[in-house]
């Protein structure tokens, strides 16, 4: 018990050691910042001071509490959803030559087709809501997610297959004890693409059309001229994202720990 | 029952390359009696570990036949343990969750046969890593655990390929003499020694592990030599300095390089 709390605080020492740099940077940039706007008499327009940055993202007229659940809803949804499609199909691919000689050449077409470009298009078949931004998000984001599945599956030593062989293991088998956890970490570092890509389909679905939504809040300020908003709007995303973000890495160290440092 | 545990008659194997066939093993007739420990050597190339799948029936061969306990080989026959050049641990299991794998593969339950792998994995001297992960392992140990994985289903044969050929040179003879140990324990009065064929670059290690060494020639494979090993059993490290130990390796260098003079020592 002594020695775990010890070893907890060496932890945190260590950790202190290795980001005080990063904090510093932060809070040095942050006063350098506000120290240039109230001092250099920077219009509020142009570029607000972090401190009306910090108002405006607790106070002012913004539901910010509605807007931030739209958005990470779609965000979520959309990281979600594109896990769920990628592994299937990773897994299809993977399971066998005929789905992958159909599919990779139409997913790599996909992929080309440049994502915001399909916005309008969503916008027409599917109308405003929520539903259409997470779709973006997931169509930005699942791409990674097949190929690191696939990837994954199909990274087993052959002499590892030979041992399934001699055993006649089913291939079902193989997947769910050999192939699946050897996929884990592949497809954990490809979440945490997705994680990003959801928190960028997400906002450029609101920017094509919304009524909710952080990104529709920075829409707004456009010909408000409130900027301190549109910060505060651009915090509360990289909120999300970092959280989103965090979700994955622990995830990943809770799943793959063998798996540590690899990327 | 037959006495021999394998047996090879004009074994061929033939793949196509993409610059058109290409004969790998040629006229490999070989016969390996019931707990014999038998050792091939042969350049790179020679088709030795191809031979090994042969056996085990993970490749087919393209002419000749093969037996193994009597029965032709047609497909993977589950009766033998394989341990490779690497480990090939899964790296997400413990040790003995490792060593259980192949009681999953072929579909027993794993948990009959954890009071077995306990007993390997103490008598692999890795008694305390049970529950440590591959990666906190240190390669002779990880192919130890390789070995309790082989022989956890109580095979009759082990196919081994260049088990120690990742493994450096002091760890490599460690090796050799703690399979020669486990080995010589495996068998009793009641229960044969296993059948062990060792596939191999090292002559030193071939002649200090086997009743036999067959020499295998360079593309296409073929059995140059076939040499019995009359050292005296239990072998320890005294043997390396025997002068028949010696001779034998020196014959067997000259048969693989066909060298006859020269200063040059085998490795």
């Amino acid at each position: 018990m002594c020695l775990n709390v010890r070893l907890r605080m060496i932890k945190f020492q260590s950790l202190l050691r290795q980001y005080w740099p990063t904090v510093a940077l932060f809070a040095a940039l942050l006063g350098l910042w506000q120290l240039a706007v109230s001092a250099g008499g920077i219009r509020e327009y142009l570029l607000p001071a972090p401190l009306s940055v910090w108002n405006a993202l607790w106070y002012g007229d913004i539901a910010w509490g509605q807007h931030l659940w739209a958005t990470t809803f779609e965000i979520v949804g959309a990281f979600v959803m594109a896990a769920v499609v990628g592994v299937a199909l990773g897994v299809a691919i993977a399971w066998s030559p005929l789905v992958a000689n159909a599919l990779v050449p139409f997913l790599v077409f996909v992929n080309t087709l440049p994502k915001v470009a399909i916005a309008p298009l969503l916008l027409i078949w599917m109308g405003y809501g929520l539903f259409p931004n997470m779709l973006m998000g997931s169509l930005i984001g699942f791409f990674p997610v097949v190929i690191n599945t696939a990837v994954g599956l199909s990274q087993v030593e052959a002499d590892m297959l030979d041992l399934g062989r001699v055993f006649s293991a089913p291939k079902w088998k193989i997947f769910l004890k050999i192939r699946i956890p050897n996929a884990l970490p592949y497809i954990l570092s490809a979440l945490k693409i997705t994680a990003t890509a959801a928190v960028v389909g997400a906002i450029v679905g609101e920017f094509a059309a919304s009524q909710r939504g952080l990104g529709y809040v920075i829409v707004t300020t456009q010909s408000s001229m409130n900027t301190s908003v549109a910060f505060a709007a651009l915090v509360w995303i990289s909120a999300v994202g970092l959280l989103l973000y965090g979700a994955v890495v622990l995830l990943a160290h809770l799943w793959a720990p063998w798996a540590e440092g690899i990327d | 029952m037959n006495k021999e545990l394998i047996d090879l008659d004009r074994v061929g194997m033939t793949y196509e390359a993409a610059s058109g066939p290409v004969e790998a093993l040629a006229d490999i007739s070989l016969k390996v009696g019931r707990g014999e420990f038998v050792s091939l050597v042969g350049p790179s190339g020679c088709g030795k570990s191809t031979l090994l799948r042969i056996v085990a029936g993970l490749r087919p061969a393209t002419c000749g036949t093969v037996q193994v306990n009597g029965r032709k080989v047609m497909r993977p026959i589950p009766d033998i343990g394989m341990v490779f050049q690497a480990p090939i641990l899964l790296k997400w299991r413990s040790i003995l969750d490792n060593v259980l794998l192949p009681a999953e593969l072929a579909g027993k339950d794993p948990r009959a046969f954890r009071k077995r792998a306990q007993e390997l994995i103490e008598m692999t001297g890795l008694g305390g890593f049970a529950e440590k992960l591959p990666r906190e392992l240190s390669g002779g140990m990880q192919q130890r655990a390789a070995l309790c994985r082989a022989l956890l289903l109580d095979p009759p044969l082990l196919l081994m390929d260049e088990p120690f050929g990742a493994l450096d040179a002091m760890t490599r003879d460690d090796m050799a003499l703690e399979l020669l140990r486990i080995w010589g324990e495996t068998g009793s009065a009641q229960v044969p020694r296993k059948t062990v064929l060792f596939v191999t670059h090292s002559i030193a290690e071939a002649v200090f592990l086997s009743d036999r060494v067959v020499v295998m020639t360079a593309r296409p494979g073929r059995i140059a030599a076939d040499m019995p090993i009359d050292l005296p059993r239990p072998r320890t490290v005294e043997a390396r300095a025997a002068e028949a130990f010696g001779r034998l390796s020196l014959e067997i260098f000259r048969t693989l390089t066909g060298r006859t003079v020269g200063g040059v020592t085998s490795s």
